[in-house]
């Protein structure tokens, strides 16, 4: 696998059938609906991340791609080929699970040679893949322990290697850094994307950690109560939420109780209209949303005699590290609250401290409309 | 790269989309429709004739609830039901009550002899429950050892040996079960009521006894199952004071009854469903009892309640010993207690069944073991791992053999195995019926630990095996077992010693040819050899003990060789 030539992902639509194709996926756990309808293409080398709260269904999609459930409606195609009735053996994907399902009593070499042993595969073959992969993941040393000799990000690298050893078209990660502790969680993140780049392997990994999604993926498929809400790039996803979920879910998003004004454009938060982004936000009157993230937020010298300008009060600064965040209350007797992120050393120009008022704008090309109810 | 939403969504149909066909999945259904055959076939269907049975009169006319309203009109027979609830609460409340002390001290001071008192406790899971009656009638009886020396006869045949010989047959089953209730605690409670300042029986009444509230409700049931379906002490001890389990034996054996024999085993069933069920509901709740940060509670030295413990564990540990040293002495003496001379004539078992039974006994023991071994493990595989629809109601009926007693499963092994013209017939009056009864009589227990270390492993092998292309059979036989040998080993150990020991099942189907050793003790009793039913008790108690060690070396060696992969496992079952 090591020999194959690093293409760049293809996203779906582009030469040839998407490598995974889902089309109306439906399914329910008795009367509890988990997932309707989904489709989605998913492009040769792509990672994408399934993303969403637990119990969004981002994991019976998963487990429906890899056979371990079934659908109750829908379809499911690797590279062109129908498999909605295939048996897991026969899809070839490799998968690891949140807990790594390492098997306790076969040696780390063992576990990797597993999927390779019914394979009618001579010996020495056998045990020249075994040691490419323990050299890929970097664990060539413990070849002869037992997972319960390993750290918890060994054996993560071990059920990784398992996985990939039958050189599956298609790589499955369910939450496979979610039991790790924060320091070996990044490192290994970093350690799946460079592997997966570097063998081109088309991957889908649940994750519920949108800093995850976002360093990781190629596309984030951004899911909610069963439903797809957003597909797109990390950027895409983080820039241009698509829906008031997705502006909560990804990222810090200061959330703003408006009003749309008659004027199309504008929409009034208190005592200020405000002009957003161009879009339909819905009649006059209807409560909608503003949406800017605090880094989005001028403040100070930078704020004066900007459009969208306002005068807010510091409630609390909050030190954390690189940024601050200073709190801040919107004039109004409702007294609506904006979070904006500053730069730590811009901090003691700014004269920012409690119960200080500062000038504010909100520039209308950063601040999203949604409607109230979503 | 449509986002749908709910409301453009067609319905969604009920019907999963189903696999095609393969050979993996084809083995799965052919085992869980294998597994299901059995338990319909030697559970269900034998329980359905019982109580269609209790509906017909000896002429096999349907005659609807007369003969229940027959058995509880008949004073003679209708006693039975109030006798066996008096003996049953009466031992139960003195097991459960003996046996916490017993664990109290083993578990909760710094007593010394622990292990061994422990061992002592245990001696009676060995033996065959008819043995405690033998052993009070040859220390109390008419002409029991104690009768002579002190000119006493204290009558013991009746309700009293009964409560006495099943004390002592159920105390290792209270006890085990209490030990492990009084071993689960917190010491950070036993801190906080040190630290509020409350005394000593305070604390005890506040956090020792609601800590063990669910080990004393789980022992309070099995104890009242155990003696309210046993068989082979009331037999031998109870006279004319009939229990229901008694009862049946004379309705079916006596009097070829075989109706009310059927109405009685329907009564009986019920005290043992009931206590099963509750049983099962309390189980459930004590999970949570302990959270996971607990702190194992360690015994602080306290002089004076450590001794007295001491002498009440010494004295319950010697009173069990010199039970079962009667029955040895007795064995071993030419007649017991006229002449004191030692002999080893009774152990040549000149009357009946003798070493061939013995021999029976061994081997229906051994394929009970192994038959029973596998069919219990693989079933719980089945249900635990192969997620069919068939799952719950297989767990279900797995449950059942436990609440049914033994004297009811063997009459319905009667009804179904000697009806004419049927094919089930080639089995009676075989070992396999001996086998398949033991198997299916001590069936849940091992049943419940099977499945227990199969939910410790991780649930996606399955998956991880499927996505490989491994057939599931191969991680079966390469990862599942192997780490679940110690709970195997713990299983076939259960059946061996059980299927060695037990009377009431079996006693309604061994035919010319097939005698048992508990058995023969029965009818050697009943012949009135007793000295060679004391020397035949002895060789059942020495063939369990021996099996017992050769286990211990086997799960020893088990453990040393996993213990390069996973902590040490714990032996997950008492006996």
């Amino acid at each position: 696998m090591t020999d194959r030539p690093t293409a760049p992902p293809r996203p779906p639509g582009a030469a040839g059938p998407p490598a995974v194709e889902l089309e109306g996926i439906a399914k329910k756990f008795g009367v509890v609906v988990a997932l309707r309808g989904i489709s989605l293409a998913i492009g040769e080398g792509e990672l994408v991340c399934f993303l969403g709260p637990s119990g969004c269904g981002k994991t019976t999609l998963l487990r429906i791609v890899a056979g371990l459930e079934r659908q109750n409606a829908g379809v499911v195609r690797m590279a062109g080929r129908d498999v909605s009735r295939l048996p897991p053996a026969e899809r070839n994907y490799g998968i690891v699970f949140q807990s790594y399902a390492l098997f306790p009593n076969l040696t780390v070499a063992r576990n990797v040679a597993y999927g390779l042993e019914t394979r009618r595969m001579p010996r020495a073959a056998i045990a020249g893949r075994v040691n490419e992969l323990l050299e890929l993941v970097h664990l060539a040393a413990h070849r002869q322990r037992y997972p319960a000799q390993l750290s918890g990000g060994e054996q993560q690298r071990v059920a990784l290697a398992r996985a990939l050893a039958p050189s599956p078209s298609l790589l499955l990660l369910d939450e496979p850094l979610s039991a790790l502790d924060a320091r070996v969680r990044l490192a290994l993140r970093e350690e799946i994307r460079s592997l997966q780049r570097r063998l081109g392997v088309t991957t889908i990994m649940v994750t519920h950690d949108q800093d995850e999604a976002l360093t990781i993926a190629d596309r984030i498929v951004v899911m909610n109560h069963g439903v797809v809400e957003q597909v797109g790039t990390p950027v895409e996803i983080y820039t241009e939420p698509s829906s008031l979920f997705v502006a909560r879910f990804v990222g810090q998003m200061n959330l703003l109780p408006a009003t749309a004004c008659a004027r199309a454009g504008w929409a009034r938060v208190g005592a200020v209209d405000l002009r957003h982004r161009p879009a339909a936000a819905g009649a006059p009157g209807t409560p909608v949303v503003l949406g800017i993230r605090p880094e989005e937020v001028s403040v100070g010298p930078a704020a004066r005699g900007a459009e969208n300008e306002l005068v807010a009060r510091v409630c609390a600064l909050q030190f954390q590290g690189a940024l601050t965040r200073l709190e801040l209350a919107l004039p109004g007797e409702d007294g609506t609250r904006l979070d904006c992120d500053v730069a730590t050393q811009v901090l003691a120009a700014l004269r920012a401290a409690e119960g200080v008022e500062l000038p504010v704008a909100l520039r209308p090309g950063a601040l999203r409309v949604y409607p109230a109810q979503g | 790269m449509v986002a749908l939403r709910a409301a453009d969504a067609p319905a969604i149909p009920d019907r999963t989309v189903g696999h095609r066909l393969h050979g993996e999945t084809v083995l799965g259904w052919a085992l869980v429709a294998l597994f299901a055959l059995f338990l319909y076939l030697f559970v269900l269907y034998p329980m359905a004739q019982v109580l269609w049975r209790s509906l017909l009169d000896n002429g096999g006319r349907f005659v609807g609830a007369a003969n229940y309203v027959r058995y509880v009109s008949t004073p003679a027979i209708a006693a039975s039901i109030t006798n066996s609830l008096t003996v049953s609460g009466l031992a139960t409340v003195v097991t459960v009550t003996l046996a916490f002390v017993y664990a109290y001290a083993l578990t909760r001071t710094r007593m010394r002899w622990g292990g061994l008192f422990r061992l002592a406790a245990m001696l009676p899971i060995f033996a065959p429950s008819l043995v405690q009656g033998l052993a009070f009638v040859y220390l109390f009886g008419n002409n029991g050892m104690v009768t002579r020396w002190t000119g006493v006869n204290v009558g013991i045949y009746g309700a009293k040996g009964i409560v006495l010989a099943e004390v002592f047959y159920s105390f290792p089953h209270a006890m085990l079960i209490l030990i492990a209730g009084l071993s689960a605690s917190d010491a950070r409670l036993y801190d906080a009521a040190a630290a509020l300042g409350a005394s000593r029986l305070k604390t005890f009444f506040s956090v020792t006894l609601p800590g063990v509230k669910y080990g004393l409700m789980s022992a309070c049931f099995v104890v009242f199952t155990l003696v309210i379906t046993d068989f082979g002490a009331p037999k031998v001890i109870g006279g004319k004071y009939s229990v229901m389990a008694t009862e049946i034996y004379d309705q079916v054996i006596g009097q070829q009854n075989f109706t009310m024999g059927a109405t009685v085993s329907v009564v009986l069933l019920i005290p043992a469903l009931v206590a099963f069920g509750v049983d099962r509901l309390v189980q459930r709740r004590q999970y949570s009892l302990i959270s996971s940060s607990a702190r194992p509670l360690v015994p602080r030295p306290r002089p004076v309640a450590d001794r007295l413990l001491f002498a009440y564990c010494a004295l319950v540990a010697l009173a069990i010993a010199a039970v079962y040293l009667a029955l040895l002495v007795s064995s071993l003496v030419r007649r017991w207690p006229y002449d004191l001379t030692p002999t080893l004539k009774h152990y040549a078992f000149d009357t009946i069944g003798g070493y061939a039974a013995l021999g029976n006994s061994v081997y229906v023991a051994a394929l009970t073991a192994v038959a029973g071994t596998v069919i219990v493990f693989v079933g719980a595989y089945l249900v635990e791992k192969r997620g069919t629809a068939l799952a719950a109601p297989l767990y279900m009926l797995s449950l059942l053999p436990v609440s049914i007693p033994g004297m009811v499963l063997g009459l319905a092994y009667i009804f179904v195995f000697n009806a004419p013209g049927s094919p089930l017939n080639r089995l009676y009056g075989t070992l396999a019926i001996l086998v398949i009864s033991n198997l299916v009589h001590y069936f849940t227990v091992p049943f419940l630990t099977a499945t227990g270390a199969l939910k410790q492993m991780d649930a996606e092998f399955e998956g991880v095996s499927a996505s490989l292309g491994v057939p599931f059979w191969r991680t079966f036989a390469r990862v599942t077992v192997p780490i679940a040998l110690p709970s195997i080993v713990a299983i076939s150990m259960y059946f061996f010693l059980n299927a060695m020991v037990t009377l009431s099942a079996v006693v309604f189907l061994v035919a010319p040819g097939t005698e048992l050793a508990a058995v023969a003790v029965l009818l050697m009793d009943d012949a009135g050899d007793t000295a060679q039913a004391a020397a035949m008790s002895v060789l059942i108690i020495a063939i369990g003990l021996a099996v017992r060690l050769v286990y211990w070396g086997l799960l020893a060696g088990v453990t040393r060789r996993t213990q390069a992969w996973t902590t040490p496992h714990e032996e997950g079952m008492p006996a």
